[in-house]
């Protein structure tokens, strides 16, 4: 139905294996999706989904070890020439989870946020790159005085508009976020979220939001998959998948969520995921769209049941 | 309502730090009622983990408590100078589940050695029978084939079921006040939900008294009898879950729950509080959240307001309370939370 729109990445039947031929281990087990530009794509699942795996791979951290990821119709993962990796560091940026561990405690915000244009610029001038740290951390809401200290001096909050600014320096179109206001306070977060918005507005940035907690995606991101175990097993735009949630791993992630209302609280009932209850006749899991946009994994008798709940 | 399990009367707690002193805990007075559930919600440095601390003894070395008592049993905690006196309260009477089940726990012992020891620690039972109660314990806190996870260390247990082994060693010696010092926040949504399943039904079962402390409001919602609000060292609005979600009084409150994006429409500007928390340091002045308050009176940077009931449950600690204040209308999120209480309420 968006047709129309411009696919910015593509990620095709993505598979990242770790460990040797013996205690191999497939976290990543054959993943299709797209993303647009000027979306906020929200990735979410539990602890050992795969979901960071899924976000270091399109930024080369982990290899990829089948399927291929596309970025403006190139391909972007295994053996790419060295000119377009250099390219794809200034394109593509990441915003880590934790602003406690991610910033080098021993170098000055100044060094931390404007390292990875010393890679990309190596003719900046001193005088240039000063300004372009100053510009930045404005942007982010931060002093350009600043720049002289040390991540040690910041709090929580503002480690993580640290974190944003390095990324922002880049002047990236992507930016992977992974969780990036997890390890943060109710308020702080509020602040953050509010940054990652309108820099997006400003600059038309495309987002990969990685997170478990579904009601802050809900309220970042344009469309959502849900991920279990190295699959995902649901992708719809926000509010379809909210209204009518299908598989039974994104119900049971839904009836989880802690809502900030006592009475609704008090009176949910919990859906668990068991998956003895799938369908185990060994019939080919399929990936169908059952409403314009919503798609969802399961066996042909899987299916059927999906559609009848949703008419 | 019950009687008072606990009872804090202006409790003082200060740090010294490189010289200086810190009121991590600025004069604190509760009553904490048998078989209740209590929820302290606050952000991380208001001190709602330090003010839970000293109700075991649990300071660190460069804390202590400058004044106030805290009455349990007939006995001020606050006067304990002893090892040996707290001993006969931590666990046995009062006991904690922290945060990180991956660091609470030996690496190097099996989890039932481990609740074994806590076990043998309090009662006086022969090795076998601390053993049976061991293998009771785990299968209390819903962990399956008791008898071989027994023998397993940490390390073979997922993140979910080793907070489950944690709760089975504070409920070891069959504690009276369970506090929980945010138990889910290490976890996944859905293993959230089963441990906090779980200690309902172990409050229920074992006729406990819980404490919840947790910067998650949804948390709160799903296991809080009532709510204390704390902000710089100070309890600012105490009420039933109901009266504090849907009624709230505090301007920190308010702040609170209009910051959250549960509540958050997208595409606009979540509400963001502005400024830090004020310096523990320093002496403050006034009402602590004045300086982050766009609504604050100019009475709230002079005095300290004192506590305003609002009901005989309800009570918050804010000069607009007061009858000569001016009418300030609270933010149009607190106004709409107020109006599906009300509409709750009628059902």
């Amino acid at each position: 139905m968006k047709n129309n729109r411009e696919t910015l990445l593509s990620v095709r039947d993505l598979r990242v294996a770790f460990g040797s031929r013996r205690r191999r281990f497939e976290a990543v087990r054959g993943v299709s999706f797209d993303i647009y530009r000027g979306e906020t794509f929200g990735l979410v699942g539990e602890s050992g989904s795969g979901k960071t795996t899924i976000g270091r791979a399109i930024i080369r951290i982990n290899p990829v070890s089948d399927g291929e990821i596309l970025f403006k119709g190139e391909r972007i993962s295994g053996k790419i020439p060295r000119a377009l990796d250099h390219r794809l560091t200034q394109e593509i940026q990441m915003i880590f989870q934790d602003p406690m561990a991610s910033l080098n405690e021993r170098a000055k915000v100044d060094y931390i946020v404007s390292e990875g244009l010393l890679n990309v610029h190596r003719g900046l001038s001193e005088a240039e790159r000063k300004k372009r740290v100053e510009q930045v951390l404005r942007k982010v809401g931060l002093l350009p005085e600043f720049a002289s200290r040390f991540p040690h001096e910041f709090s929580g909050g503002q480690r993580q508009r640290i974190g944003v600014a390095r990324s922002l320096i880049m002047e990236p179109e992507f930016v992977i976020a992974d969780e990036p206001i997890s390890a943060l306070d109710v308020s702080i977060r509020a602040q953050v979220l509010n940054l990652l918005a309108a820099l997006q507005r400003e600059r038309g940035l495309t987002y990969l939001f990685i997170a478990h907690d579904l009601s802050v995606v809900r309220f970042i991101s344009d469309r959502i998959a849900v991920i279990h175990l190295g699959k995902i097993v649901e992708l719809a735009e926000t509010e379809a998948l909210f209204l009518h949630p299908l598989h039974p791993y994104t119900r049971a992630l839904l009836s989880a969520i802690p809502m900030p209302d006592p009475v609704a609280e008090k009176q949910k009932v919990l859906e668990v995921f068991d998956p003895s209850k799938m369908d185990r006749s060994g019939a080919p899991q399929l990936w169908a769209e059952l409403e314009p946009g919503h798609f969802v994994l399961g066996t042909e008798r899987e299916l059927d049941d999906y559609r009848r709940r949703l008419f | 309502m019950n009687e008072p399990i606990l009872s804090v009367r202006s409790l003082d707690v200060r740090f010294t730090l490189r010289g200086r002193l810190l009121r991590a805990i600025r004069q604190i007075s509760l009553d904490v009622y048998k078989g209740e559930s209590l929820a302290i919600v606050g952000e991380s440095g208001s001190g709602k983990s330090v003010f839970t601390k000293t109700f075991m003894g649990l300071l660190d070395q460069n804390g202590f408590i400058a004044g106030g008592e805290i009455f349990y049993g007939g006995a001020d905690l606050a006067k304990f100078k002893t090892e040996a006196q707290w001993r006969a309260i931590r666990g046995r009477e009062i006991a904690m589940v922290m945060q990180d089940p991956m660091t609470s726990l030996n690496p190097l012992k099996s989890v039932g050695a481990q609740i074994t020891e806590a076990v043998a620690l309090h009662s006086r039972l022969s090795s076998s029978a601390a053993k049976g109660a061991a293998i009771s314990l785990l299968a209390d806190v819903g962990i399956t084939q008791p008898e071989r996870r027994f023998h397993q260390y940490p390390h073979e247990f997922s993140g979910g079921m080793r907070q489950r082994v944690v709760i089975a060693i504070a409920m070891a010696c069959r504690p009276k006040i369970l506090i929980c010092d945010e138990p889910t926040t290490a976890l996944d949504v859905t293993i959230q939900a089963q441990i906090l399943e779980l200690i309902k039904s172990l409050k229920a079962k074992y006729d406990l008294t819980t404490i919840y402390i947790t910067h998650d409001l949804g948390v709160v919602a799903n296991v809080a009898d009532r709510i204390a609000v704390m902000y710089a060292g100070d309890i600012v609005e105490l009420g039933t879950a109901n009266e504090v979600f849907y009624d709230p009084r505090h301007p920190y409150t308010w702040a609170l729950l209009s910051s959250l994006p549960q509540l958050g429409v997208k595409g606009e500007e979540l509400y963001t509080i502005q400024g830090t928390p004020p310096s523990l340091f320093a002496e403050v002045h006034g009402d602590a959240f004045a300086p982050r308050n766009p609504r604050a009176l100019k009475v709230d940077f002079v005095a300290r307001p004192p506590w305003f009931d609002i009901t005989p449950t309800h009570r918050a600690r804010t000069w607009l309370l007061d009858p000569r204040a001016p009418k300030v209308e609270p933010p149009a999120h607190i106004r709409k939370l107020r109006e599906e209480g009300a509409k709750l309420r009628e059902k």
